[in-house]
């Protein structure tokens, strides 16, 4: 076994347990705060995958805008008692469980059937793509207009986070 | 060999030794002694009243998500900071353009009044009020 595919292990089975806490912590805080830590592990994955400047992102953007944004609606909802969070398990959510089952089983078999060849290898010139310097040649010359317009996107997001905010002052 | 975020996640190591070495070495040393009042929660001496879950403003809500758009856009900044000097005038005239959008948005929520901080009026005791009424 390479050094990669312990690497590669060791990261995905962090992050499968962090996820796995996420969802099992009966405190909201506690479930954030393994969520960072899943954000963090991703970001590694991300650097083992030769995208620097994605990784980099995912722990300013991830790690900490959206982190802090997750902890005020925690705090916002005002849960109280956490023990009083109990669910009931409904027929609706053994669907959707089937459901993931099924969907789980279909990405197995999937990538056990799909070729390794195209699964396995990371583009030879990797390296040079996933840095900063390299994201920003692509952007401003082939993407310029995906590029441009992602601000409208965030045109969109801003105006959304007025109109939400509104709404909920008022009524 | 190791690659430059090797060197990055030695970093993290020892960071995470020194943390884990600092409590280790501090619970050997102290004394352990601890009472109730001890380990309360500590609100600068003060006795703790009531729990931690205090319902925000929503002010609070709205403020981080603006700030994470922007945040975004910062983003954006970085790889354009980087090929800035290879790119010139072009790159500068796309970046223009892409922020006077997102400008639109911020004078968007300034109009809005949504970067405002809706304080409470302060209550003034009624004796203060009378006071005033007297001089």
């Amino acid at each position: 076994m390479s050094i990669d595919t312990i690497v590669f292990f060791t990261l995905a089975i962090s992050s499968i347990i962090s996820a796995i806490l996420v969802i099992t912590r009966r405190s909201p805080i506690m479930s954030v705060v393994y969520l960072v830590l899943n954000f963090l592990i991703l970001a590694v994955i991300y650097l083992t995958l030769q995208a620097q400047f994605i990784a980099v992102i995912q722990v300013i953007v991830y790690a900490g805008a959206i982190m802090v944004l997750f902890l005020f609606v925690v705090m916002l909802l005002n849960l109280g008692k956490e023990e009083a969070l109990t669910e009931k398990i409904t027929y609706k959510k053994r669907v959707a469980v089937g459901l993931v089952v099924v969907m789980l089983v279909q990405i197995i078999v999937g990538i056990m059937m799909s070729d390794s060849k195209f699964t396995r290898h990371i583009a030879p010139n990797a390296e040079q793509i996933g840095t900063v310097e390299g994201i920003g040649k692509m952007l401003f010359t082939q993407y310029l207009f995906p590029f441009e317009v992602t601000s409208v996107l965030l045109l969109a997001a801003i105006i959304g986070a007025v109109v939400l905010a509104k709404k909920r002052i008022d009524g | 060999m190791l690659t430059d975020f090797g060197r990055v996640f030695l970093f993290f190591i020892i960071a995470a030794i020194f943390v884990a070495a600092g409590l280790i070495v501090a619970r050997l040393l102290r004394p352990h002694r601890w009472y109730p009042g001890k380990l309360t929660t500590y609100e600068c001496g003060e006795e703790p009243v009531g729990t931690p879950w205090v319902q925000y403003n929503i002010r609070f809500y709205v403020v981080a998500l603006i700030f994470l758009i922007f945040d975004v856009e910062i983003v954006f900044l970085f790889p354009w900071a980087v090929v800035y000097q290879n790119l010139g005038m072009f790159a500068f005239v796309e970046m223009v353009i892409f922020l006077v959008i997102l400008l639109v948005g911020y004078a968007y929520v300034w109009r809005k009044g949504d970067l405002e901080w809706d304080r409470p009026e302060p209550e003034i005791p009624f004796i203060q009020i009378l006071k005033r009424f007297i001089s």
